[in-house]
């Protein structure tokens, strides 16, 4: 058959099927016409993959052959397109899937955890025992700015009221989540990134904490710090145990492709990143309007106790599968 | 083949082409999506000034979405399209030309502070440079790739030739050159165009090969 008379007998189906796809590239993605041309959309699509290859193979013009290329990439884009996963894949996520998967990566956690507690009892060993390293470690302005935040004399929740908290909670967001989503990324550098953040942040901690030790200010600064620090230092901690899987994936893949390792990597990751997320938002909203309330030391330690038992009961025991007798 | 273009089976037999999308188109596309952002900070920092008292906590919020999730929502909702991309004509598709997933966008978009590490996207950069397929280095970790979705070649075959018949029996390869010969042989030069025809006809004057072998061109398409 010459290519002309293949046009002529095909042609109309060409074009229905392009204005078909123009139609379902406009609406939408959760708006899908019910239209009769919709429901055998499969075969319609399948036919022009057919006419596709007789073209190739009889050797066609190459504009033909891309004109069908283009509505095959188009069909296909539009058969497996993306549906907005619903309430479920979430809630299987966040009542097993997530601590499953860390669980999963538990050495790399503790590689993660490891490096950050090391780090921190480093710095604040050095600060205890030499209390002006915090200045080789903080500069001065930033250590005066802690010093009167934490003073035992002044109280926190003075001088701040509705709008603070919010702002504060829109800064938590804003900062902490983007250093969890830096700190995956920082991994893609074989795990340099990754490991640089841990250390720095478990650093800082560390000298914050030890000098405000030094200065007696201790007990504003953990009755602050203990509440949400169970959410926030977990989920830094856990971003950090993707961001050095990332890393070791690249520096030895095993038996697959370095590209092909990483694909993987990232893949078991992004349930961790996503639990990873809600822990954040989570330790925002508490360190935004919980923290800051001035109440008796032994209520914020047994909440802040709480939510570490909490958090790590949950992490170490959602998901598992109890056998028939506990089934949930 | 040393052209870029990227060749793959579906499941469905098909033999699909992705071309994929180079270091320029993408960089307009993202010029135009950071336009996008920052005309909606402005918009969202003129209507949020009315509520003093929050705005500042709702400002930062937006912009932590914004940064981190513009393009994810969009390559979710719009096909693998940012408006950027739509202008543009590109979509994001992993590497076997299906749509990307939502795992696929978000990896793609989380990794992308390691793109931008040290300055100006300098990683992805690089990355662009020595992947043969353009991927940044969240498109290598999320499989995912950004290609041109119109190939656009249309040509105007409007070449009034008298048809003839081959005298020598045209095989597939030939039968392909020879189309493509009067496809797009309007967007060349004369001489070019004849320089080409001496080889299929290289006995006769340069006119006339030319003549001969659009003819032929037409004959095999089946022009009447």
């Amino acid at each position: 058959m010459k290519q002309r008379q293949f046009e002529a007998l095909n042609a109309s189906q060409w074009q229905d099927m392009e204005t078909l796809l123009d139609q379902l590239e406009a609406v939408r993605q959760q708006a899908v016409p019910d239209h009769p041309a919709v429901r055998d959309f499969p075969q319609r699509y399948r036919r022009i993959c057919h006419q596709h290859a007789l073209a190739i193979e009889r050797g066609y013009s190459l504009a033909l052959v891309d004109r069908l290329n283009s509505i095959i990439l188009r069909g296909r884009r539009q058969l497996y397109r993306f549906r907005l996963p619903v309430a479920g894949p979430l809630r299987e996520l966040l009542l097993a899937g997530f601590p499953r998967a860390v669980r999963e990566q538990g050495a790399w956690n503790l590689a993660s955890a490891g490096v950050f507690l090391f780090s921190l009892v480093l710095v604040w060993a050095l600060v205890s025992w030499r209390p002006e390293m915090v200045y080789a470690l903080l500069d001065e302005q930033s250590v005066s700015t802690m010093e009167s935040m934490y003073d035992p004399a002044s109280s926190l929740a003075e001088d701040r009221d509705g709008s603070d908290d919010v702002t504060m909670f829109g800064y938590y967001i804003y900062n902490n989540i983007g250093i969890a989503f830096r700190t995956f990324a920082g991994g893609l550098f074989f795990g340099i990134g990754a490991l640089f953040i841990m250390f720095f942040n478990g650093g800082y901690f560390g000298a914050v904490a030890g000098h405000l030790v030094n200065v007696q200010h201790h007990e504003p600064f953990f009755t602050f710090v203990i509440a949400h620090g169970a959410p926030e230092l977990t989920a830094i901690v856990l971003a950090g145990g993707c961001g050095l899987r990332l890393g070791w994936s690249l520096i030895a893949p095993g038996p697959r492709t370095r590209l092909a390792a990483l694909k993987d990597a990232a893949n078991q990751a992004m349930p961790v990143m996503y639990g990873v997320f809600f822990l954040l938002l989570a330790a925002a909203f508490i360190e935004a309007f919980w923290s800051p309330r001035d109440l008796p030391a032994a209520v914020k330690y047994s909440v802040g106790g709480t939510l570490w038992v909490g958090v790590l009961a949950y992490l170490l025991l959602a998901g598992r599968r109890w056998g028939a007798r506990h089934a949930d | 083949m040393i052209d870029e273009r990227l060749r793959l089976r579906t499941p469905e037999g098909a033999q699909l082409t992705l071309v994929p999308a180079g270091i320029m188109p993408r960089l307009v596309a993202f010029a135009i999506d950071m336009a996008i952002r920052i005309a909606i900070y402005i918009a969202a920092a003129i209507v949020l000034g009315l509520f003093k008292s929050i705005s500042g906590g709702l400002m930062l919020i937006l912009i932590f979405l914004l940064e981190w999730f513009y393009p994810v929502l969009f390559e979710l909702f719009m096909h693998g399209q940012t408006p950027g991309k739509r202008t543009m004509g590109l979509a994001v598709v992993h590497s076997d030309g299906s749509p990307v997933t939502a795992n696929g966008s978000i990896v793609r978009n989380l990794l992308r502070t390691a793109d931008m590490f040290p300055v100006f996207y300098l990683a992805g950069f690089l990355s662009m440079l020595v992947s043969r397929r353009f991927q940044r280095l969240g498109d290598l970790a999320a499989d995912t790739l950004v290609i041109h979705l119109d190939q656009g070649r249309r040509p105007e075959t409007s070449v009034h030739v008298p048809e003839r018949a081959p005298d020598w029996p045209v095989d597939v390869q030939d039968q392909q050159t020879l189309v493509a010969f009067l496809e797009r042989g309007q967007a060349l030069t004369p001489e070019r165009r004849q320089e080409l025809a001496r080889i299929v006809y290289p006995e006769l004057p340069d006119q006339d090969a030319e003549r001969q072998a659009l003819g032929v061109a037409r004959h095999l398409l089946g022009d009447t």
